[in-house]
């Protein structure tokens, strides 16, 4: 039996911001209608979360639960917790059209921190940081791939595909150069 | 000659010197120069030669519009060419060299071309070389090459970092002169989120120098104050050395900021690259002065009038110490008073007006200088200076008043309002008749989204001079309220239009008149294009390259088309501008490439098990944005030697391919079935669970896109393979026809490729190793062929599919990547006993190529339908519909004359060259010999000891076993007989068993 | 580059992070149609200079297909709507005539 590793086996980098990437993450894609009854159950009894609202992500404990599309949703969760969540999310879901997927493995997730945290993201993604609300969920792009960000304590976390989590720790570096602040102490 | 002053210069430090060196000598400024005005301080008004006819050539200008004074920039991997030395700020160390001269500047061998300038007249590159064409690629443009162009492109790679960054704000005011500053100011109060921006590095723009007054202070004081206020605001950002360049659709502007290109070498980025997107944007952009067109105009000693003001101000540097002032407007006397002020002596203001008798040149007379009306400079004297003026009346042809002794010659021809920006995203412009100059036209503004005006005009941008309108107009532009700040400066008179100096000048002094500085355009030049019959102003900028340099006729296009028009005897406006597009001034590269650079070029996708390839000398190969193994070669080997062991291997023993790149998506749902019975040609829903099937994917004109094995995970569930470089691709096709075709359909889909790590056990021995790993029965009877099962192996969970592409036994086997390199080690490990050894794609190819399977993209091109190819065993005959199935019923798509697919055996055992293409008795319509099939895939076949190829033939599948011929890319044929691709194995024993 | 609201998430979303896809409401023409109404589903699209419609993917965001109505000429959007509609929205074409009253409407 081996353990399962992150991509980067949580590389970090110091710069004006402290970029880490973290993991492994257990996640879950879940696809089905929001407004189906039992989605809302099933999001209750096995992970005692709440639906989130759009473009929200909400969170239960060590669960999190992401908006993604109004029939998607990404649930973060500790890895060894996924195959029996996957398992106990299907079975609440009975025959409600859905599908439950253990995604762990295809993403890599990132921590980046420190006061100017939002300055590393202002240089990759064609968002307005500014306007981005307390418990918003953001998928958009970082320079050239897809990725998905969000506030947390003390910085942002982003999920992006692990076959690019090296060329994203480049841009989140590359982004965090000492000396490359957007804004005046 | 030109000097530093003993006092004065409101924007350099004298406690700091700053050493640095032109055409490696070494002079000396102070913190605050500029480069321009550091050279003039060390008597450099020469600083380069013209592009065409190497004339000598200074400073004329103090900002961003100067077309003269471009040098090479830095050393080695700091090398920058056409940098412009008046908006370069002086460092330390700086190294600075004048461009396009040769052997020297002083001493240019180029310059014979001025003396034969009238062989080289508008439009001489369409008239002199095009006969005789032979003569063009050795002999003509290698001599053009040398004697015209700029700075040299730099050889070392970029030392510095570049990045960019996305803003986004309510209002963007761009400039930071009064108008810019007030406007940021008003708006600011409303809440609105602003961004100020200035190209240089001072706030205040020209009010400061020209003696202006707000609310009974010097300008410098009402331009701290705002500043500070504005820096207080929440709400507001600023930023100098920050040039807006562009505005684009929707609000988006690109600026470019100079961070540290005064500063190099400190860590931080030299530029910045901002994305802006602003709800609206307001220019504040200020006006350019134009220069006069007089005989000699362009020697080194002749500046716009407000540069001198400028130089003797900003960095108390003297032009000269007799300064002749000539203009056509009131403005220009500020020059002389300047000049007065620092000690220096004016000659003359020659002023090209009937009457001058302003409040400003009253001022003039007031202080001795004589004032002389309807005068005009006949021609300036000096060669690589001014050495003086002959005067003659403006009215009249040039005939020679008088003449002054002087070494500098301020010129002020009226001032243009920078209106570019404005019109980068369609805004229109009117014809100011009494200040002769463009300017926005407010009924017709660029728009945005919502179908308002995206930009508004504010200041002398929008044609208002004086500060006290400047100032108004930039709280209306904002739609503030309330008084503007009370600017005081002279009421000046009306500018009047001098577009030739003097007017009736002859040809002799037409053809010493500059428009276009940096592209030797003349006067006599738009006139003999407009006596050539060019009417456009496109077509006569094309012709005689009039505003085509890289100051984009900053200073030249007013005055080139004025003439143009005079030369039409039509109405300026009625000629009309040129466009002006993006950048305002050049954006470097290294900005516009940002972060894309060395490893983060573009993303590079990694398989779990890269790093393993890596350190095993893996020879990569680009697959999409992959990077797959093409073989790992080994000490002494060549990568074809490499293949050839790997596929023998693989064939003989066992061998280990990383798959993980293949596509897998995940489709579920009550109509998934039904979903891909339309996705693919042949029928899915019938596949039971537990088994493999390949399918064939086309688009609705019924080409082959994609091919792929299916896999019945559940009765409602299946995952379908795709090609490696098609995984999003197809995804993106799934969601398409599932979201706006067939949206009523239940059906799920997620990419899942990147979830697992497969990977491809291949050979004889590939069930020994499963074997030995343990945990599932891979036996024949538990697991046949196009069969899958769940479990885990080596202690990993496991999919294992009994699928191959080789021809051999072959086990692909899915495990969560995180474990993907533990699972690839632990076969490593296990599987030496049996001979593995990975193989690369390469080997795969040939594999596959062996037993006549298709690959995507060599196969087919976009044109191919799967009967071409021999599959139309994989189209259903039973199904009503699928993706593609009206498309391939069109007559011309199941003709017997299509290209099919056939295997070609050379005779001669060689391999055929890639891509040739096989060629048909006759010629077509244009004269081409006619073809009749090409190579698709070809391959040296290590099993069969010999080349082996597939290829489309017409009507290839009738043909069997005739010989036809491919020319060879260096000469010569090679003849190949027609065959049936399947050369290996062609019953499929090997892999079933 | 545009600004385009998706629908579905409510991202305002520059065009990098979308994809285009061509002209919105074509009608499928299968197996069984005729060779002009093939062609026409297949080949031949609208390219007016003013009011068009339009399909998107927000392929960076929530990757839903989304149609759009704006004018080619000035880049106008007149609004974004749900792709699973055979026909523009009655608020879209009311938006539309308001601001271009000599548009001929739809179709």
């Amino acid at each position: 039996m081996s353990e399962a590793v992150s991509a980067l086996g949580n590389a970090s980098f110091e710069g004006f911001a402290t970029v880490r990437e973290l993991g492994p993450m257990g996640m879950i894609t879940l696809r089905a209608r929001h407004d189906l009854p039992a989605l809302t159950k099933a999001l209750q009894k096995v992970l005692k979360a709440e639906l989130p609202e759009r473009r929200r992500i909400v969170s239960a404990g060590e669960v999190r639960v992401g908006w993604m599309s109004p029939d998607e949703l990404l649930i973060l969760l500790p890895h060894a917790d996924v195959t029996a969540r996957v398992a106990a999310l299907t079975k609440a879901l009975g025959t409600a059209h859905a599908l439950v997927t253990d995604v762990s493995d295809a993403r890599c997730l990132f921590a980046i921190e420190g006061e100017r945290a939002a300055e590393v993201l202002m240089k990759l993604a064609p968002v307005d940081l500014a306007a981005l609300e307390p418990g918003e969920l953001r998928r958009t792009r970082v320079a050239q791939v897809a990725a998905a960000f969000w506030a947390e304590e003390g910085g942002f976390r982003l999920v992006a595909f692990r076959s690019v989590a090296a060329y994203v720790m480049g841009l989140l570096a590359h982004s965090a150069q000492p000396g490359s602040e957007l804004f005046p102490a | 000659m030109s000097t530093r002053l003993a006092r004065g210069g409101r924007l350099i430090d004298r406690s700091r010197a700053v050493d640095f060196t032109f055409n490696g000598k070494r002079m000396r400024g102070f913190a605050g120069d500029t480069l321009a005005a550091a050279l003039l301080a060390n008597d450099q008004m020469l600083v380069g030669r013209s592009f065409k006819y190497h004339r000598p050539r200074g400073i004329v200008a103090a900002g961003a519009e100067e077309p003269n004074a471009l040098v090479q920039l830095g050393t080695g991997s700091r090398s920058e060419p056409n940098q412009r030395t008046t908006t370069t700020e002086l460092f330390a160390g700086l190294a600075a060299a004048s461009q396009n001269h040769w052997p020297s500047l002083e001493f240019d061998v180029g310059a014979v071309n001025a003396a034969a300038s009238r062989f080289l007249p508008a439009g001489f590159y369409y008239k002199t070389f095009l006969q005789p064409r032979a003569a063009w690629k050795p002999l003509f443009e290698p001599v053009i090459r040398r004697s015209a162009g700029l700075g040299r492109p730099p050889e070392e790679p970029d030392a510095d970092r570049y990045e960019q960054a996305y803003a986004f704000c309510d209002l963007l005011v761009v400039g930071g002169g009064i108008a810019g500053l007030q406007a940021a100011l008003s708006a600011s109060a409303s809440g609105q989120k602003v961004m100020l921006l200035e190209q240089t590095p001072h706030w205040g723009g020209r009010a400061p120098v020209d003696d202006v007054l707000i609310d009974g202070r010097p300008a410098a004081d009402w331009v701290a104050d705002t500043v500070a206020a504005l820096e207080a605001a929440p709400n507001v950002t600023l930023r100098t050395r920050c040039m807006a360049a562009g505005v684009y659709d929707h609000g988006y502007v690109l600026a470019e900021e100079r961070v540290a290109d005064h500063t190099p070498g400190d860590g931080r980025p030299k530029k910045r690259l901002w994305r802006i997107r602003a709800g609206k944007v307001i220019t504040a952009t200020g006006a350019i002065e134009r220069p006069l067109p007089f005989a000699g105009n362009d020697i080194p000693g002749v500046m716009l009038a407000s540069a001198v003001r400028d130089y003797l101000v900003n960095w108390a540097v003297s032009p000269g110490d007799r300064v002749v002032i000539v203009t056509n407007n009131d403005d220009a006397y500020r020059t002389a008073i300047a000049v007065h002020r620092a000690g220096l002596t004016v000659p003359a203001v020659l002023d090209a007006r009937a009457e001058a008798n302003g409040a400003l040149p009253e001022e003039v007379r007031s202080l001795g200088i004589p004032v002389l009306t309807n005068r005009a400079v006949a021609k300036v004297k000096g060669g690589k200076r001014v050495t003086g003026v002959t005067v003659c009346a403006q009215a009249g042809e040039g005939a020679v008043l008088d003449s002054f002794d002087c070494d500098a010659v301020a010129m002020s021809g009226g001032w243009s309002p920078v209106v570019h920006l404005w019109s980068h995203c369609g805004g229109k412009l009117i014809w100011d008749e009494a200040q002769a100059a463009f300017r926005p036209d407010p009924a017709r503004p660029p728009i945005t989204h919502d179908g308002s005006a995206m930009v508004a005009v504010a200041g002398s941008a929008n044609g208002e001079l004086l500060s006290a309108d400047v100032l108004a107009d930039a709280i209306r532009a904002v739609g503030g309220e309330g008084e503007a700040p009370r600017a005081q400066s002279p009421e000046e008179a009306p500018t009047e239009p001098v577009w030739i100096m003097p007017q009736g000048a002859p040809p002799a002094l037409r053809s010493k008149m500059w428009l276009d500085y940096q592209n030797d355009v003349k006067v006599s030049d738009v006139q003999l294009a407009a006596r050539e019959g060019y009417e456009s102003v496109e077509h006569t900028k094309r012709y005689t390259t009039l505003g085509m340099a890289t100051d984009q006729g900053k200073l030249s296009n007013i005055n080139g088309l004025a003439v143009l028009a005079g030369s039409l005897n039509a109405p300026i406006p009625a000629v009309g501008t040129t466009t002006f597009r993006p950048p305002y001034t050049p954006v470097t590269l290294g900005a516009l490439v940002g972060e894309a650079r060395g490893e983060i070029f573009q993303p590079l996708r990694r398989t779990p098990m890269h790093d393993w390839h890596e350190a095993h000398g893996a020879y990569w190969e680009p697959v999409g944005l992959w990077r797959r193994p093409y073989c790992y070669s080994r000490p002494g080997e060549s990568h074809s030697d490499a293949v050839a062991r790997e596929v023998t291997n693989a064939r003989t023993k066992l061998g280990l391919l990383d798959a993980s790149t293949l596509g897998k998506i995940l489709v579920k749902g009550p109509d998934a079935g039904r979903f891909l019975d339309m996705l693919y040609t042949n029928v899915m829903s019938s596949l039971p669970v537990g088994r493999c099937r390949y399918g064939l994917m086309c688009n609705e004109n019924g080409f082959l896109m994609d091919d792929g094995v299916v896999v019945r995970l559940s009765e409602d569930s299946w995952l379908c393979h795709t090609t490696s470089g098609g995984a999003d691709r197809i995804h993106a096709h799934m969601e398409d026809w599932l979201q706006c075709e067939w949206w009523d359909w239940q059906g799920y889909t997620a990419n899942l490729t990147e979830q697992f790590a497969q990977v491809a056990i291949v050979g004889p021995n590939a069930r020994l190793l499963l074997e030995k790993l343990g945990g599932m029965d891979v036996s024949k009877e538990a697991l046949p062929f196009m069969h899958w099962a769940e479990g885990t192996i080596a202690g990993i969970p496991a999919r294992v599919f009994r699928i191959s592409f080789s021809g051999e036994l072959s086990y692909e086997v899915a495990v969560p990547a995180g474990q993907g390199l533990a699972f690839w080690q632990a076969c490593l490990e296990a599987g030496a006993e049996f001979g593995l050894m990975p193989y690369g794609t390469e080997a795969l190819h040939v594999m596959r190529a062996e037993k006549g399977f298709i690959m995507i993209g060599d196969e087919t091109d976009g044109t191919v339908v799967p009967q071409d190819l021999n599959l139309g065993w994989a189209i259903s005959k039973k199904k009503a519909d699928f993706i593609g199935k009206r498309g391939m019923e069109r007559t011309f798509l199941s003709s017997p004359d299509r290209w099919k697919l056939v295997g070609l055996e050379t005779l001669d055992g060689s391999v055929l060259p890639d891509g040739a293409i096989a060629p048909a008795a006759g010629s077509n319509a244009n004269g081409q010999r006619n073809t009749q099939g090409r190579v698709t895939s070809t391959y040296w076949s290590p099993t069969l000891k010999k080349g082996i190829a597939m290829g489309l033939v017409h009507r290839g599948t009738d043909r069997m076993g005739e010989v036809i011929e491919f020319p060879k890319i260096w000469g010569g044929v090679v003849q190949a007989r027609i065959v049936d691709p399947g050369f290996y194995d062609k019953a499929g024993e090997k892999q079933d068993v | 580059m545009l600004i385009l609201e998706c629908p579905y998430c409510g991202v305002k979303a520059e065009e990098t992070e979308l994809s285009p896809g061509h002209e919105a409401h074509l009608k499928r023409f299968g197996p069984g149609s005729s060779d002009e109404d093939f062609e026409s589903y297949m080949f031949a699209r609208k390219n007016p200079k003013g009011v068009h419609f339009e399909r998107w993917r927000h392929s960076y965001g929530c990757g839903k297909w989304f149609l759009a109505a704006r004018c080619t000429a000035t880049l106008e959007v007149f609004g974004t709507y749900p792709a699973q509609t055979s026909e523009p929205p009655p608020d879209i074409v009311a938006r539309i005539k308001a601001r271009r009253p000599e548009w001929e409407g739809y179709k």
